[in-house]
């Protein structure tokens, strides 16, 4: 081999033939070049196509949820201010049939604003203390756990509700229910705490340094700078995570399909038998229904009010959330 | 020298109280956050009570049987491994193609942008929607499809990959099929002529009687027939049926699934995808790349760990589903694993379902043992993306 | 106190006077303080041999210095040498980074400030600070203000109100501001909210006042309104300001002291420190050989 600087000539005839085949490389070749830019063409369009996809299953919802709703309030048995008006929710049996959609709302209520005393407070003090307050050893066993706790399937916990909480809520005081609204309750809680945790430690964490510097500087002990300053400065960002978090809570359907029942009253009673929204629709679909009754359309009016419920706490949710980010970077 | 200041009038309080406070508040977060780690000991400790005497390679094998003793989870398996392979398939290539669209091909003018904003609003609000309505969408999308197909007179629902037949009984207690048409076909009339065959599906002979004839003897009754012998339809399904509508079948549970964890998917690889440094993008533009190119060859490849990781969580999500499958399915009773796309099926979770719901306390044990083997699968697929996340992430930059 | 408006070619800073607004920006070099003869002043804080680490890493070597009270020290120097650490010991900010050490002796008067069973809550209320980056909270300008009086004092609304329009008096942000306290404090320029961190420090009433490159994230208008600011202040504080801005340090202070990667090399009146350095490398630095 020649050193660098002096070339042979076998050193140069090899670098001429491969400047030769390089350049012939290097020369666009306009034919390929076009074939190139349909190629990017076609995968774009492709991926607009995926995208769109989305907002058809949107449609999708919306078309059948409202088709099928209008097609319920067309029986004669079904008028809006019952379904409006009334609690008395009584499709099948009742004489005359009532489809007052209150009954399961406050059933779908109750249960969530049980599930929400357990899951809001502890999940925000738990982030503060993610947050604020755990050193590096406890942060990494703790937010492992609320990663499975929050993994776990809907039935486990239904189990859970009907298995150990009913008979420890019972052995409490003798007023539960063997199905009731508040052990259903708390397992919802103990299903949305990990989401309110980590939604509102995003929050919490998002809040600049120099705040905490600020108030650290001004003689507060880690409550106050957690308390007067952090938690104050992240407020929207927790806020949207209690409401996704009552969006979770409303939609849940194994955990009350097994532990609140399926007597739909309107009751505040926590001890009693209620029936959800997602508890009716679950009953319908695995129940001996003939299809195309008021009872098979009384399932969609359902869906679709369940529908509008969460679909409003969701989209304030991330448009609090979305606002939130934007304040901070 | 000091001038007087209002700050002198007032009186400075001992902060005594407040670090007080501050160490109260931190054992009531300790508290706090010990009592959220014992709810998931007391949640695990009391499935395992339940579950671990019932755990039996009965339950792994068997079928479900009325006796609990005897009750396996086997199709029920085998109804997960199918479906959620099938929603991964579907899901993976629109989802990660999705979040491509959002994040590499950003649009620079304000009707793109507005389309874009709305589609990234709508994803995030498709996240939050109950899996129940998500179930409500498949039963009218996919098991009814909205009410084409139905089956009619004549024509019955398009399929393919199924074969007809109209079994007689012999009086030798031996099954006859006749091959028909079509599933609307009127009843077989049995001629001299008529192409009869064995359950082997191999061409017999048959051998009509009147029914004013004698039986014949024991040896020849096995392909005798009486000619007004009234058959029975069945139908013989290839491995790749298919018919439309989809009917209560994986294919249309795998679907129903897919609507489920889509957004879970495109929002995750949209952060993987994010996490990707500027800089290796503009360095691949700059080379005279295009998008494409650029995605495929330097954005997509950095960006695989998370997306993987991000997708085998959202694929144990769809594993642990119960509510969609409870309303395309329905409850049923499956006791066979399914044999092609259409067929039907029920999922681990939805079988632990069924068994808690079901009066016997036995069930109950069983029920728990179900939820073990679905615990284990759920821990090892979170285990298996934890450590991917953790071998294959390289410094990007 | 307004600057007067004579202009003069020497830039001359007596105890009561600062000179004009051009000269003092146009300046290429550092420039030199006539000083009369220094009045004694005791010592605020005392250190006496104070090593500091993070981690591993040790970012203090030995430092001995008295801070006098009731002037303006500045601590000079390249980046990384120490001096912002330094500054954050005297109120335990640094109690905050867990691998953050120190040893020796450091005294505010009687109290040992870097003592464990020092009550560091009470120490902050002595010791104030103010960050590079105007850091108000996003509360209103009032809230502000009253945030550290709320926490340490027991006093009723009219006693809370007098001190927040003193503390912004004396911050020279309160006439901007006597409109609109409740208004957010994030909607102020980057001048006045620096200012109103200024003021949210003194509301406190402490005795010593820590700057760390106050100005550094301003511009220059509101620089010079923040060292007029200091200049005034150090009537009533002790201030400590870390800058890398050598002009700064000889505009606004009395003492100054150059570190460099940990170890103090120089202290002394600013006069001397700049224009008769004692040593070789102090020289190097302020003439701009290096750093």
């Amino acid at each position: 081999m020649s050193s660098a600087g002096s070339l042979d000539s076998t050193g140069e005839t090899r670098i001429r033939d491969l400047g030769e085949r390089v350049g012939r490389l290097m020369k666009a070749d306009p034919r390929s070049l076009s074939i190139i830019r349909a190629r990017e063409i076609g995968i774009y369009g492709l991926l607009i196509l995926c995208g769109l996809f989305s907002l058809l299953v949107t449609a999708a919802i919306l078309f059948v949820l409202v088709s099928e709703t209008i097609n319920f309030f067309r029986f004669d048995d079904v008028t809006l201010s019952n379904f409006l008006g009334s609690t008395k929710w009584d499709p099948l049996l009742g004489n005359p049939k009532s489809f007052g959609i209150w009954a399961l709302i406050c059933g779908t209520m109750l249960v969530t604003v049980i599930a929400m005393i357990i899951a809001l407070p502890l999940g925000l003090i738990t982030a503060v203390y993610l947050s604020e307050y755990a050193p590096k050893r406890v942060r990494s066993t703790l937010k492992p756990v609320l990663e499975i706790l929050a993994g776990v399937p809907t039935v486990v916990y239904g189990f859970f509700a009907l298995m150990t909480i009913t008979p420890i809520l019972q052995w409490m005081h003798k007023g539960f229910d063997i199905y009731n609204a508040t052990s259903a309750g708390i397992a919802v809680g103990i299903l949305c705490f990990p989401t309110v945790c980590s939604l509102a430690e995003d929050a919490l964490q998002a809040v600049p340094r120099a705040l905490r510097e600020a108030a650290y500087g001004l003689g507060g002990t880690r409550f106050d700078v957690s308390v007067k300053v952090v938690v104050p400065a992240a407020l929207s960002g927790i806020i949207s995570a209690f409401l996704l978090a009552i969006a979770r809570a409303v939609g849940e359907t194994m955990i009350v399909a097994l532990a609140a029942g399926s007597l739909p009253q309107a009751t505040i009673d926590p001890r009693d038998q209620v029936q959800t929204m997602t508890g009716f629709m679950v009953q319908m679909a695995g129940g001996d229904v003939s299809n195309y009754e008021t009872e098979y359309y009384s399932m969609y009016a359902v869906a679709f009010t369940l529908f509008i419920i969460t679909l409003t706490l969701t989209m304030i949710g991330n448009l609090v959330r979305r606002q939130f980010r934007e304040a901070y970077e | 020298m000091s001038e007087r200041s209002p700050i002198d009038n007032a009186t400075i309080r001992d902060g005594k109280s407040r670090v007080n406070l501050d160490e109260r508040f931190k054992w009531l977060c300790i508290g706090v956050a010990t009592f959220s780690v014992l709810i998931l000991v007391g949640l695990l400790t009391s499935i395992l009570v339940q579950g671990l005497p019932n755990l039996s390679w009965t339950l792994l094998t068997g079928v479900p049987e009325p006796d609990a003793k005897e009750a396996g989870i086997r199709p029920a398996i085998f109804g997960t491994l199918w479906v959620c392979s099938i929603c991964a398939l579907v899901t993976l290539p629109i989802g990660i193609a999705t979040a491509i669209l959002l994040e590499e091909y950003r649009p620079k003018n304000a009707v793109g942008r507005f389309l874009y904003s709305v589609i990234q609003l709508n994803i995030t609000n498709l996240a939050g929607v109950p899996s129940v309505v998500y179930g409500i969408l498949g039963l009218t999308a996919f098991v009814n499809m909205f009410g084409f197909f139905q089956a009619d007179r004549d024509g019955g629902h398009p399929e393919i990959g199924v074969t007809y037949y109209d079994q007689f009984f012999s009086e030798g207690e031996r099954a006859i099929l006749v091959r028909v048409d079509n599933a609307n076909s009127p009843p077989t009339q049995l001629t001299p002529d008529t192409a009869a065959m064995d359950v082997d599906f191999r061409p017999v002979t048959v051998v009509l009687l009147k029914p004013t004839d004698a039986l014949p003897a024991e040896e020849d009754r096995e392909y005798a027939i009486l000619d007004d012998a009234e058959p029975g339809r069945i139908n013989k399904k290839a491995w790749y049926y298919f018919s439309l509508p989809f009917g209560r079948g994986v294919l249309t549970g795998a679907l129903t699934l897919m609507l489920v964890v889509l957004p879970v998917i495109i929002i995750s690889a949209q952060e993987s995808l994010r996490a990707v440094p500027a800089s290796l993008r503009a360095g691949a533009l700059g080379l005279g790349a295009t998008p494409w190119q650029v995605v495929w060859n330097v954005t997509l490849p950095s960006a695989i760990p998370g997306i993987m990781t991000g997708s085998i969580l959202a694929m144990s999500r769809a594993i642990g589903e119960t509510a969609p499958i409870l309303i395309i399915a329905g409850i049923v009773y499956i006791s066979r694993t399914p044999q092609n796309l259409m067929d039907s099926f029920t999922v681990m979770p939805l079988q632990i379902y069924n068994w808690i719901s079901k009066p016997q306390e036995e069930f109950r044990g069983i029920a728990a043992a179900g939820i073990i083997l679905l615990l284990g699968i759920l821990l090892s697929f979170n285990a298996v993306a934890v450590l991917i996340r953790q071998k294959l992430q390289k410094p990007l930059s | 106190m307004k600057p007067s408006a004579n202009s003069t070619d020497e830039f001359v800073m007596s105890e009561n006077q600062m000179d004009d607004i051009h000269d003092r920006v146009v300046l290429p070099a550092p420039s030199v303080k006539a000083s009369g003869p220094e009045t004694q002043s005791p010592t605020a804080i005392r250190l006496r041999n104070l090593n500091a680490w993070y981690g591993d890493f040790q970012a203090l070597w030995g430092v001995t210095l008295d801070i006098p009270a009731n002037r303006v020290t500045s601590f000079i120097g390249p980046s990384g040498c120490g001096k912002s650490t330094l500054l954050r010991w005297f109120n335990r900010m640094n109690d905050t980074i867990p691998s953050a050490k120190a040893t020796g002796d450091v005294r505010l008067g009687d109290t040992d400030l870097l003592a464990r069973a020092t009550d560091v809550v009470d120490l902050r209320r002595r010791i104030g600070i103010v960050f590079q980056r105007p850091n108000p909270f996003p509360k209103s300008i009032f809230d502000n203000v009253a945030f550290g009086p709320r926490l340490h004092m027991r006093m009723n609304k009219s006693q809370l109100h007098d001190i927040v329009e003193w503390s912004l008096r004396k911050a020279a942000v309160w006439e901007e501001v006597k409109d609109r306290l409740h208004a957010p404090a994030l909607g102020l320029s980057g001048g006045q909210q620096q200012r109103l961190c200024i003021a949210r420090a003194i509301a406190v009433g402490p005795e010593v006042l820590l700057m760390d490159e106050p100005c550094s994230a301003l511009d220059p208008a509101s620089t010079l309104a923040i060292e007029d600011l200091i200049f005034e202040l150090r009537k009533q504080y002790t201030i400590v300001i870390v800058t890398h801005n050598m002009q700064q340090a000889a505009r606004c202070s009395d003492q100054t002291a150059f570190f460099f990667e940990g170890k103090l090399i120089e202290a002394g009146p600013t006069t001397g420190v700049f224009t008769k350095p004692a040593k070789k490398q102090t020289e190097d630095y302020v003439s701009g050989k290096f750093g």
